[in-house]
């Protein structure tokens, strides 16, 4: 058996294996910093950042619904100034490649966060959040209209010679014309999915489970149709895809390969076990070994589809 | 640095129709807990509810010489993962990530230790009561629950020369009324003690924080927020702390590592759920 190597290309950034800590699942990555090797992980996508200081919402900030939590923390966050200051230098030492979220209310705060960390030493790439379905300016509304997304990645793209990764919402009704916009403004590679939009009552008290009423639904509840979603971009798009969507185990992991990722987050499995990284890197290992193949470009989109005329058959099988 | 143990269950004491104690082979986490302190446990990573649970470490575990087995945990059942928890059996596992959070501070008060519990919130008082003893430091417990099935291990404390002072809302033990009641009567009869500790519902913690306050007297409450982590990762247990310099006079900090214990003149209570 041949030795396997997990190194992936995404775009220009290369990877030491295709696994990434989600942005809002890992902290700013020095908080896990005692319990998982940073400089293990392929990357680490920090806690999205404003140009300033965020307070957040107020709690309760999270609830746990049936195979997923919703949350709607508000991009509590330290500003971009301090993270440059404090958070970055952390980081270097542990030797992680650091992708940054940025996220603003404008068009030219975006351009300018990507400014502040292309000076930055130590960024690797800069994922864009055009997605959070928490905040009320910003974000999530640029990333639901095809126009809004292009300025945002057209005007980051002028802003810096980092990769570029806007971070694609599933509260669309076809992402993959979003990944089309995206490409097309010049991303290096896109991220999906975001949070599904959603909302918990407690029935006896009839308030909203979450002060601020809607929330972000993650977790395994959601990775069907996260699968879904980078399947349908796979077919749209040149430019490579990170998937995530309830990631908790190496299979997990193999599954969004093969719909067509070329690099996977893992974001709520952090929060129930902090020591699942090792585990999905040897779960990944074993699969590519035991399947024959030396390298993780041999499964990214390497799904084995139904013939046409069954696969439309198939189709019609469904409920009418 | 936390470790995560798939945890055998050594023996479930049911003490009432709704609380028990879970005694966990889990010696690392054990050895390393300090007072106040706090675990994230999980029945099985891969089933259903998905999150862990926090709870404060309860005992340390030891064997006759002394060599530490294990902990506990102290569990009311309440809802889905309280319940498990009630119904587990021995030899049955329990994933247990800790030590985590901010422990107690323990100095050395100059007068005594007072520990304010309200119902389960008696949990992390068990090692404070250990360590202030080892410390010589005379501890007082007032201890309060609304019918005196909720008053559990009152000889475990008293066995480790802790003065308790018991409270039940129904008068079924103890004095009759708030055990904040029987704090405001022991204030006012002498002088206050070098801390005072407090762990229970939100408005308990909040009366005892402002008894201390008005009595001049440092306090230190443990608060029970919804986690998601445990380790600073998800920003999900935030609690307001006071903070002048701030236009908005205060900010958003993690429970799970800038507390869970906090010197109570911190918290911005008013900003608290079910602080009312």
């Amino acid at each position: 058996m041949s030795a396997v190597d997990l190194a992936v290309s995404c775009g220009p950034l290369r990877l030491k294996n295709p696994l990434v800590a989600a942005s809002g699942c890992f902290g700013y990555g020095v908080e896990y910093a005692d319990v998982v090797d940073l400089s293990a992980l392929g990357a680490v996508a920090v806690k999205g950042l404003f140009l300033e200081e965020r307070e957040g919402h107020a709690p309760p900030r999270i609830v746990e619904t049936p195979s997923g939590m919703l949350n709607a923390i508000g991009l509590q966050g330290i500003g971009v100034r301090r993270f440059v200051d404090e958070v970055l230098p952390q980081l270097r030492a542990r030797e992680a490649v650091t992708i940054v979220n940025i996220c603003g209310t404008t068009v030219d705060e975006y351009a300018e966060l990507a400014r502040i960390l292309s000076d930055a030493p130590g960024v690797a790439a800069l994922e864009l959040n055009i997605s959070c379905p928490n905040i009320k300016a910003g974000g999530i509304t640029f990333g639901c209209s095809l126009r809004g997304l292009t300025d945002v990645v057209s005007a980051v793209r002028r802003s810096t010679p980092l990769p570029v990764i806007p971070k694609l919402t599933p509260n669309v009704t076809d992402v993959a014309s979003f990944a089309r916009a995206a490409e097309e403004a010049g991303a290096d590679a896109v991220s999906l999915v975001n949070t599904f939009l959603a909302m918990a009552i407690d029935i006896e008290s009839r308030r909203p489970r979450l002060s601020n009423v809607l929330g972000g639904l993650s977790g395994p509840a959601i990775r069907p149709i996260a699968v879904r979603m980078v399947y349908e971009c796979r077919q749209a798009i040149g430019i490579p895809i990170m998937g995530m969507g309830g990631v908790m185990t190496a299979d997990d992991v193999v599954e969004f390969l093969i719909a067509g990722a070329a690099a996977v987050q893992v974001g709520t499995a952090n929060f129930v076990d902090p020591f699942v990284w090792p585990k999905l890197l040897e779960g990944l290992t074993g699969y590519l070994a035991r399947h024959g193949h030396s390298t993780v470009s041999d499964i990214v989109g390497a799904i084995d589809l139904p013939a046409p005329d069954a696969a439309r058959a198939g189709r019609e099988v469904g409920p009418q | 640095m936390p470790i995560d143990v798939d945890a055998l269950v050594m023996s479930n004491d049911r003490l009432s129709a709704t609380c028990n104690v879970l005694k966990l082979a889990a010696p690392a986490v054990a050895a390393a807990a300090r007072p106040g302190q706090f675990v994230m446990v999980k029945q099985d990573l891969a089933a259903a509810p998905l999150l862990r649970r926090p709870f404060s470490v309860f005992e340390v575990l030891r064997d006759e010489r002394g060599d530490i087995l294990g902990l506990s945990l102290l569990n009311q059942r309440v809802g889905i993962v309280t319940e498990a928890l009630y119904a587990l059996e021995p030899g049955e596992r329990l994933r247990c990530l800790g030590p985590l959070g901010r422990a107690f501070s323990l100095g050395s008060p100059p007068g005594e230790a007072w520990m304010v519990a309200g119902g389960v919130g008696l949990a992390p008082f068990a090692t404070l009561a250990e360590a202030l003893r080892a410390a010589q430091v005379p501890a007082t417990l007032l201890y309060g629950g609304r019918s005196k099935a909720d008053l559990v291990y009152v000889d475990w404390f008293r066995r480790r020369g802790v003065r308790v002072r018991l409270t039940t809302e129904d008068g079924s033990r103890g004095e009759p009324g708030l055990v904040t009641g029987a704090l405001e009567r022991m204030l006012a009869a002498g002088a206050p003690p070098g801390m005072i500790y407090a762990c229970g519902p939100t408005p308990m913690m909040r009366a005892v924080a402002a008894l201390a306050c008005r009595h001049r007297c440092p306090a230190e409450v443990s608060l029970e927020p919804v986690m998601g982590c445990g380790l600073g990762g998800c920003y999900s247990c935030v609690v307001r702390v006071r903070d002048e310099r701030l236009p908005a006079g205060g900010r958003f900090v993690r429970s799970c590592v800038h507390g869970p214990v906090f010197p109570g003149d911190r918290i911005a209570w008013d900003a608290l759920a079910g602080a009312a």
